[in-house]
């Protein structure tokens, strides 16, 4: 069976025991019996803009344009981001979203391509020597093509090229595991495309400044694959600097693909939590990357197809094929024979790990490694969960040595802080607990929920935290400029204060002259009145005082007033005798004068104004400016409130159409709409009381 | 075709709680005939008597809580305790007590904590506990092994009598073995194993009682070959019990507690061992936990054997007496998360003193 | 006079009695000061747990100064946007039995909302602006204003100041980043019924 045992590169890898993993049936014998087909291009291509980690890319092509396969459409939109390119050649006919290959089944931004089936491509950059090409340039090229992780988290490959400066890899892993049921497209693309897989290896050891050792891990339950790549390592020339590829053969169990998992069995190294694996000194590459990433450098080939494993006993035909990204998925399983009739549902990924997809018209995304439309017999619907009796297998069979039935109580409980003390994050949700489970608990549907709720309950904390902040901001601004404001009432009330002392010493002077003492200002005063009286009081005594002055400054308003109309009147010079007077000047004097002649009229206004009252006996203007001043208080609120009224009354009419709207339209904003109704009535019924006590009071 | 969100994984594994519990009863079955071997058809009387009064409990008090009844019931964890009652209580008992038992053990010691998976003690024991506490006199008559005294076989009708009507049957009760090495003060191991008849008849230990042993052990063997429990709780219980025998051995003095395999062999060692210490819900959890669960109920059935006043056999209270403490191991022994140095994270809930 | 004492039984015991207490007194006042919990002001640990919407609903300006009017004395079940979790949570924190909430002060929406300003419509009159407490809202005289959607806690003050009725509240949407799986409906109802159903088959 194991036919790498004599060949000396797999001989002498050491392979670490993982704790946990299980043994479920591997179901890969189905889809390994045909070799690697393709299909005819399909009439419709969608391709999402968000295939991979990270912020979708952003469109650079419009509806009506035409594309080539290869050529660009979107471009990447941040350094998590990748680029997105037109899977075969045709036109597009639509941006909009669509529904996404997605376990929520939500919808996303997707461009339309109306294939013309001849699968034109964009001409392509070939670099026969990559070893002559600077490194960033290399990376460049994989970030141009696309490239993003085909093993299914989708992880940018170009940012985990780009390695720190402290980090020293000395390891690279190239994983060729594939270590969950069903799938098989690794396998195949390992037994087709082993030189491929090879030369990759060699470019990113090269782009890696050469590390150590280069080990592709396989399972061993693909002999098939270890045979091409081992022909393909004899095959293929080394390049001098590297280290020669070693071919590790793991003994199969789930998960041992896992990036983390494979690391371990392969170097015996944990990669600290909230590290990379980059900060052990590992890189692992799954295989189909490691591919796209040689063929993006060597040919210039952008990501444009993947290899993807279609399955299922619902199917007439399993197989693997070579599917352009876009595909819509029920295209892909019409040309295989699907039976609606039998299928139980249609996963996207391995049994373990896959996600129910919601709408066969999703279209195949570059992550999309496994159709699987298993039968009813195949995949039963699983039966109500039992009581967790404690017993303890899911611990055993956790790969990263949780307490899966610990987790499984804080979930229910929703005990966040449980939760994050026993590590939830470090599950990887790999659903070897939920495997195990005898009274079928779906275990891992607990922690993925679990885990939102963390999530949703941390931004929560975070936005009531910088609200928090932003309030207490405004509330310390707000503060500030109240005693800016009161510092300065404080200093205009000094100053009548001192007005007030001048004129009360002048009229004391006054009156010692002509023996007649004019009305004492201090009861008014010692009354506690509104802040207003005081400051009318004090206007009233500068007007008073400077009377004279008054008039002559107000004379001198008009006077200059009158002087700039007077010159804005006059005719205009052209400054540069070159340059003619516009039109726009025209106008502007235009206005000029306009506004000069207001300023004129309103000086002349004041004037006369301030005659006509200052030509009546003035007993005492104080007297009547704190008449007035009390006069305005009093009604000014009654006033204020029933204008107020009506303007609520005009708002709470107008909420309440959109509210009548909204309940008609069925919109969730309605409750909120109506709640919005019922506090505006609450509040004019206050201003309406307010106004009846107001108004009901004998006015003093 | 509906499509329907279901989450991952889509397979499950073979076992299914179930069958675990079927499997644990079918491993009985030695233990079941050794026990009707040598002390008649009592066993059988208690099973049933048992079996048919814990599903009938089980029921009410699904009833009662309004839960599923047969969704419930046939997930066997009823019987399994019924059935771990019922070879604990001696044989020929009177029919009420083995009710009374069921009633502490479903009722009590299971349904009010909540049901089957919340039931902090195993209920088999609880309810154990509280009959011989409370009805010391018809707990500890057991009959004389057949190979003792083969003159006299109980007929069926006979013990439906006894256990019914409370007829007496000549001769038929003795002390186990427990009680005689618990009475002795005077003489040494070796003159026992020359006097006391149960030892005469016996080989290792107690005549029959041996054998019952040897079938329990066959049984949860079976049941570790199948995978249901890891070896790490009953075989550190069976280690710690012999070591503890083995350093309180004192030659085989007077005051010797008895050689390893003597009790090994003996009372409840083996059932408990394999039936009851291996219990999931009620044991601590992890691997390292259960090996500290195991030896430390080895060492206090050693403790309450040989030195407790009262009780002869001591695995039902050091079982309960671990119960308590398995949250407290499982706290103490929580494995090491990948990728991270410590194995425990101490919250601030915890070490806020309330 | 001793003696006396220590012969009358009531004394005695009364001595003791006094004794004991003053010792045991001495000993847990020296331990409260010794091993004191230097923790977090109350007003500060309620504040954390009111969800700082700065709405106003509870008849406080903002969050702060309800969290102090709580240790004031005032009840814990006027904060609608906490709802009935929050008010657990303070119940939990100051041990007090957790009351319903005040429905006086608002009803729980059971979606969150944000402030969405119809730009068109909106004359730039900065009410709103003054109206939002946490400066969420951008904009200047006469010039349009948004809403920064992040930053806006749903209180809905800008609502009613805007003099042409250009602000609506909108439920928050999921989005693929904020979307989660659910926790599985396993409810009793629900092993009833599929119980019920088997049994239905069988028979």
């Amino acid at each position: 069976m194991n036919t790498s045992a004599l060949n000396p590169t797999t001989t002498f890898i050491k392979v670490w025991e993982i704790p946990g993993g299980i043994h479920p049936p591997e179901n890969k014998t189905q889809s390994t019996q045909l070799p690697l087909g393709s299909l005819p291009i399909p009439p419709q291509l969608i391709i999402p803009l968000n295939q991979h980690i990270g912020a979708p890319a952003k469109p650079v092509v419009r509806v009506g344009d035409k594309v080539l396969a290869g050529q660009l459409i979107a471009q990447a939109d941040g350094i998590f981001s990748a680029n997105i390119h037109a899977s075969s050649s045709g036109v597009i006919i639509k941006i909009d979203n669509f529904i996404l290959p997605h376990p929520s089944g939500m919808s996303g931004e997707c461009i339309w391509i109306d294939t013309d089936g001849k699968h034109e491509f964009i001409p392509a950059e070939i670099c026969e020597d990559y070893l002559s090409e600077d490194r960033l340039i290399l990376i460049e090229k994989i970030r141009a093509a696309g490239v993003a992780g085909l093993g299914g988290a989708g992880f940018p490959t170009s940012v985990k090229l780009t390695t720190k400066s402290i980090q020293k890899i000395d390891t690279l892993i190239i994983n060729g595991a594939e270590c969950e049921p069903y799938i098989t497209a690794d396998d195949m693309l390992m037994q087709s495309r082993a030189d491929d897989v090879i030369a990759g290896a060699y470019l990113l050891s090269h782009i890696l400044h050469h590390p150590q050792r280069i080990i592709i891990g396989v399972e061993d339950n693909k002999p098939k694959a270890v045979a091409a790549l081992e022909a393909a390592l004899k095959k293929i020339a080394k390049p001098e600097q590297d280290n020669l590829i070693e071919i590790a053969v793991i003994p199969t169990k789930y998960p041992s693909g896992g990036a983390k998992q494979l690391i371990q069995m392969l170097t015996g190294r944990e990669i600290p939590h909230g590290h990379h694996s980059a900060d052990v000194g590992a890189i692992c590459v799954n295989v189909g990357t490691t591919v796209a990433a040689w063929r993006a450098v060597r040919f210039g080939e952008a990501l444009i197809s993947r290899v993807t494993t279609v399955v299922g006993e619902s199917l007439s035909v399993q197989r693997n094929i070579d599917v352009l990204i876009g595909t819509p998925i029920d295209y892909v399983l019409q040309q295989h024979g699907f039976d609606e009739s039998k299928a139980s549902r249609v996963i996207i990924g391995g049994s373990l790990m896959g996600f129910t997809l919601h709408d066969l018209r999703a279209p195949v995304i570059k992550t999309t490694n496994c159709i699987l439309a298993p039968s009813k017999k195949e995949a039963p619907i699983p039966p109500p969960a039992q009581a967790c009796i404690r017993c303890g297998l899911c611990s055993e069979a956790c790969p990263a040595s949780l307490l899966p039935q610990q987790l499984f109580w804080y979930a229910q409980a929703q005990d966040v802080e449980r939760l994050q003390a026993h590590n939830i994050f470090d599950c990887i949700e790999c659903g070897a607990c939920s495997y195990v489970c005898p009274s079928k608990i779906p275990l891992v549907q607990y922690y993925r929920a679990a885990k939102g709720t963390i999530r949703q309950q941390t931004a929560d904390k975070e936005k009531a935290d910088r609200s928090r902040q932003r309030f207490e901001f405004r509330q310390s601004r707000i503060d500030k400029e109240e005693a800016e404001k009161e510092a300065k009432r404080v200093a205009r009330k000094k100053a009548a204060d001192e007005a007030k002392q001048k004129l009360a010493e002048q009229k004391s002077a006054a009156a010692k002259e002509e023996n007649k003492v004019t009305e004492d200002l201090s009861p008014v005063l010692a009354v506690p009145q509104v802040e207003a009286v005081v400051s009318a009081v004090a206007k009233a005594n500068a007007s008073q005082l400077s009377y004279e002055d008054q008039k002559a400054r107000l004379e001198r308003i008009l006077g200059a007033a009158k002087n700039s109309l007077e010159s804005a009147r006059a005719p205009l010079v052209p400054k540069n005798p070159e340059f003619p007077i516009t039109e726009e000047q025209l106008v502007r004097q235009q206005s000029r004068i306009k506004q000069t002649e207001l300023n004129v009229v309103e000086a002349e206004k004041k004037l006369a104004d301030f005659l006509g009252t200052a030509s009546q006996p003035v007993e005492d203007p104080v007297a009547t400016a704190i008449a007035r001043a009390q006069a305005k208080l009093s009604q000014s609120s009654e006033e204020k409130l029933r204008a107020n009224i009506e303007a609520m009354q005009a708002r709470l009419l107008k909420a309440q159409q959109k509210t009548e709207q909204a309940k008609a339209e069925n919109s969730p904003s309605a409750k909120a709409l109506q709640m919005g109704v019922e506090k505006m009535q609450e509040k004019i019924a206050e201003a309406q009381a307010e106004l009846n006590s107001i108004s009901s009071e004998p006015n003093s | 075709m509906a499509l329907l969100n279901i989450t991952s994984p889509h397979t499950h594994g073979p076992l299914n709680t179930s069958q675990i519990m079927r499997l644990v009863i079918y491993a009985m079955f030695p233990g079941i005939f050794a026990l009707a071997y040598f002390f008649g058809v009592g066993v059988f009387f208690n099973l049933l008597i048992a079996g048919l009064s814990s599903l009938a409990f089980e029921a009410a008090v699904l009833k009662l809580r309004k839960r599923p009844i047969g969704f419930y019931l046939r997930d066997y964890s009823a019987l399994v305790t019924a059935f771990l009652l019922a070879l604990s209580l001696p044989p020929y008992c009177p029919w009420w007590l083995i009710v009374v038992g069921s009633f502490c053990a479903i009722v009590l010691a299971k349904q009010l904590y909540g049901g089957m998976g919340l039931n902090p003690f195993n209920p088999a024991m609880v309810a154990y506990v509280i009959l011989l506490v409370s009805f010391p006199i018809p707990m500890t008559q057991w009959a004389t092994p057949a190979t003792i005294d083969s003159t006299h076989v109980v007929s069926i009708s006979e013990a439906f009598n006894k256990i019914f009507f409370g007829q007496h049957i000549d001769g038929y009760a003795s002390a186990t073995i427990l009680d005689v090495m618990k009475q002795n003060s005077s003489l040494s191991i070796e003159e026992i194993y020359k006097k006391e008849p149960l030892l005469t008849h016996g080989y290792l230990a107690s005549a029959g009682w041996e054998w019952v042993n040897v079938a329990f052990l066959l049984g949860g063997l079976f049941l570790l070959y199948k995978k249901i429990f890891t070896w790490h709780a009953p075989i550190s219980m069976l280690i710690a019990l012999a070591i503890m025998a083995v350093i309180f051995y004192d030659n085989g003095s007077s005051h010797s507690g008895g050689s390893p395999i003597y009790h090994l062999l003996s009372g409840a060692t083996m059932l408990g061992a394999f039936f009851i210490v291996t219990d999931p819900v009620t044991s601590a959890v992890s691997k390292k936990g259960r090996i500290i669960y195991g030896a430390a109920i080895g060492v206090l059935i050693y403790v309450i054997r040989v030195w407790g006043k009262g009780y002869p056999d001591g695995v039902a209270f050091a079982v309960l007496f671990l119960n308590f403490a398995a949250p407290f191991i499982d706290y103490y022994t929580t494995p090491r998360t990948y990728g991270h140095k410590k194995a425990r994270v101490v919250i601030a809930k915890d070490k806020e003193t309330k | 006079m001793l003696e006396l004492i220590f012969q009358n039984p009531i004394a005695s015991a009364l001595v003791a009695l006094v004794g004991l207490s003053l010792l045991f007194g001495a000993i847990l006042g020296f331990a409260a000061i010794r091993y004191k919990v230097e923790g977090n002001p109350i007003v500060d640990q309620i504040d954390t747990i009111l969800p700082q919407t700065q709405c106003g609903q509870c008849g406080y300006p903002g969050c702060k100064p309800y969290a102090q009017a709580i240790v004031d004395g005032d009840a814990i079940n006027k904060c609608p946007p906490g709802g009935q979790s929050t008010i657990n949570a303070l119940a939990d924190l100051l041990d007090i039995e957790a009351p319903q909430l005040d429905f006086e002060h608002g009803v729980e929406l059971e979606v969150k909302t944000v402030a969405f300003i119809r730009e068109a419509e909106c004359i730039g009159c900065t009410k709103c602006i003054q109206a939002c407490p946490v400066d969420a809202i951008l904009g200047a005289a006469k010039q349009m204003h948004t809403v920064i959607v992040d930053e806006c806690t749903g209180c809905d003050l800008c609502v009613d100041p805007c003099p042409v009725d250009c602000i609506d509240m909108i439920p928050v949407q999921t989005t693929l980043k904020t979307w989660a799986w659910e926790l599985p409906h396993i409810t009793p109802l629900h092993l009833i019924a599929s119980d019920k159903d088997q049994r239905g088959q069988a028979a």
